[in-house]
């Protein structure tokens, strides 16, 4: 068996699980944030109205709850969702509900492994699409709406018919000013934004063994935009030194067997990629930088749980450095650890001396709410996931996704910028 | 199950035109259907009638796991939709939440079917009636789990120690 289908048998109490095999999983841990959060509410109060029980849930400690959509909150709906949410906690005895303007808060993606909320081996679902980000760890984590959701925080498990592996080898190693997202884009601009549909995808190979864990959280982030059911790594010594770090121990480490059976297998040579855009209004719409559209950019967004990493943050730097940006830039680092490290190490002087404005962890603008939305006819390009048309504001601007370096070189010339091109 | 179709000839319809982001915070089902498919058609509250289907391409509801967005078609009225494919949790959150009967169609069904055409949908038979034309197409069966929750009618009245 692989990694994923080791896991699910865990999991369902069985010796062993094959492609479409329909189980009921034990869930490790369940995330909710302020989207999906009044949603499960509000399904709760319909419950209770059919007269099914929803007076405690199967196991407070192993939920956990995250603000990051809509905070800080612009208006009074946002707001009255937060209170929601904060009732919620108190009501069920949930303990871990990181909270906008107390200590640590942030992505809910980002949180999950920064603060080890999440172990590897685990079974973990969240309400949201991009809950395949933590599979970086080595566990199944997978999106589910608010109904799943409810379930799981009712009953504990979740039906999940066990996917067949897409098994990408990644060989080598990424050339200088190339980065996570750019082979991720590559990937899905051959594969297609369905091209993982229903399926695992998982990474492996010499590229992935070279890769940092944050680097391959963007990775696994970024299956989500192939519509896999999840993306995950085998979990070797730098993901046991990652959650060591934050406090973390007693790790379940499964891999795959040696004799693991993949649907595809996929090969790419990582140094042959090279930095890369995926266009309006598509995340498979890819074109390498060098031969990008010449448009005028009015905005560089650099955030989100697939871009606002700390490491994500250091690329940055590097470009920023004694740099101005010619355009409108906003930063927002992706949790308030990292925002911290950030500032301990000099970072938020560099962007702040080239004329960017940073802002709190949140979800913001990348999925069109707040805190810098675009205007009809306005361009942006940006570390984020998705460029659906509306999904950073208006539905006549358009997004161009790239790699936090690209996204810098592109804020100091106002075009899209190859990092390697910058003078 | 009869309706009339809304066809959207395209693939890839993603959940931010479906129910853009700035409305993820509401969680009135009433006032969501208001804003359904308004990333794509601006006019859709004001032409979708109770009963209608949707008809579309590849992959619908590609992207967000935000249940708005079944909700918002739902609550619009819109009974099924009918796509070539469908995006993983989309299809998911329309079985479990019992919002919609998500229907996998073939090529003729999409070539076929037109804006305003009357259709006859026979889950039990798998079959899809075009009354309009006088045609009948195959659908996709469902598969045996995704059968049973839409006949218990959602998730939650789903019994598996049952089965």
């Amino acid at each position: 068996m692989n990694i994923v289908e080791k896991i699910l048998a865990r999991a369902s109490g069985k010796s062993s699980v094959a492609p479409d095999d329909v189980i009921f999983a034990n869930v490790d841990k369940v995330m909710v944030h302020d989207v999906s959060g009044p949603g499960v509410i509000k399904v709760f109060d319909k419950l209770k109205k059919q007269g099914i029980s929803v007076d405690k849930l199967w196991d407070p400690t192993k939920v956990w709850v995250a603000e990051d959509h809509f905070v800080p909150s612009a208006e009074k709906v946002s707001a009255e969702n937060i209170v929601k949410l904060s009732n919620f906690t108190k009501q069920y005895g949930i303990e871990k509900h990181f909270k906008y303007g107390m200590g640590q808060y942030g992505i809910c993606h980002t949180i999950s492994h920064e603060e080890a909320m999440v172990m590897p081996g685990e079974v973990y679902v969240g309400g949201d699409s991009h809950t395949n980000t933590t599979g970086a760890l080595g566990a199944f984590a997978c999106g589910l709406g608010h109904t799943d959701v409810a379930y799981v925080l009712l009953n504990g498990k979740i039906w999940f018919k066990v996917p067949e592996t897409m098994y990408f080898k990644i060989n080598g190693k990424l050339p200088d000013h190339v980065m996570a997202k750019d082979l991720i884009l590559k990937i899905i601009g051959e594969i297609g934004t369905d091209g993982g549909a229903y399926r695992t995808m998982q990474f492996g190979g010499s590229g992935i063994n070279e890769m940092s864990v944050e680097s391959r959280l963007t990775m696994c982030n970024m299956t989500t935009e192939a519509g896999a059911k999840n993306g995950i790594v085998e979990p070797d010594q730098k993901v046991v030194d990652y959650l060591s770090s934050r406090g973390a121990s007693n790790f379940n480490l499964i891999t795959g067997d040696d004799d693991a059976e993949y649907s595809r297998v996929f090969e790419y040579e990582a140094s042959e990629m090279e930095p890369t855009v995926a266009k309006p209004f598509s995340p498979e719409n890819i074109s390498v930088v060098r031969e990008a559209p010449d448009v005028e950019l009015d905005k560089s967004y650099i955030g989100s749980c697939t871009g606002a990493k700390y490491e994500d943050l250091m690329a940055v730097a590097k470009i920023l450095k004694g740099r101005k940006v010619k355009i409108r830039t906003e930063i927002l680092p992706a949790a308030i650890s990292i925002y911290k490290r950030a500032m301990e190490n000099g970072l938020l002087k560099i962007f702040l001396d080239a004329g960017v404005t940073i802002g709190p962890p949140t979800c913001g603008a990348c999925c069109g709410a707040h805190m810098g939305v675009l205007a009809k006819d306005e361009i942006c390009i940006s570390t984020t996931n998705r460029n659906f048309p509306g999904r950073m504001g208006h539905v006549e601007s358009q997004t161009y996704l790239a790699s936090p370096l690209v996204a810098a070189a592109s804020a100091v010339t106002g075009k899209i910028t190859d990092p390697r091109d910058l003078q | 199950m009869k309706g009339n179709i809304i066809k959207y000839a395209q693939d890839n319809i993603d959940t931010d035109v479906i129910i853009p982001g700035q409305y993820l915070k509401v969680h009135d089902y009433a006032e969501l259907a208001t804003h359904a498919m308004e990333g794509l058609d601006p006019d859709f509250h004001s032409k979708v009638k109770e009963g209608d289907f949707i008809l579309s391409g590849k992959n619908f509801g590609c992207g967000s796991s935000r249940e708005h967005a079944p909700i918002a078609l739902s609550h619009s009225g819109i009974k099924a939709v009918l796509a070539l494919s469908f995006a993983r949790i989309f299809y998911r959150n329309a079985v479990d939440g019992a919002f919609l009967l998500p229907i996998e169609i073939e090529q003729d069904a999409y070539d076929e079917i037109s804006e305003g055409d009357e259709i006859d949908i026979d889950v039990s038979a798998n079959e899809i009636k075009n009354l309009t034309k006088n045609r009948t197409y195959k659908m996709k069966p469902f598969s045996d789990i995704i059968g049973k929750i839409i006949a218990a009618g959602g998730l939650f009245k789903y019994r598996p120690d049952q089965d």
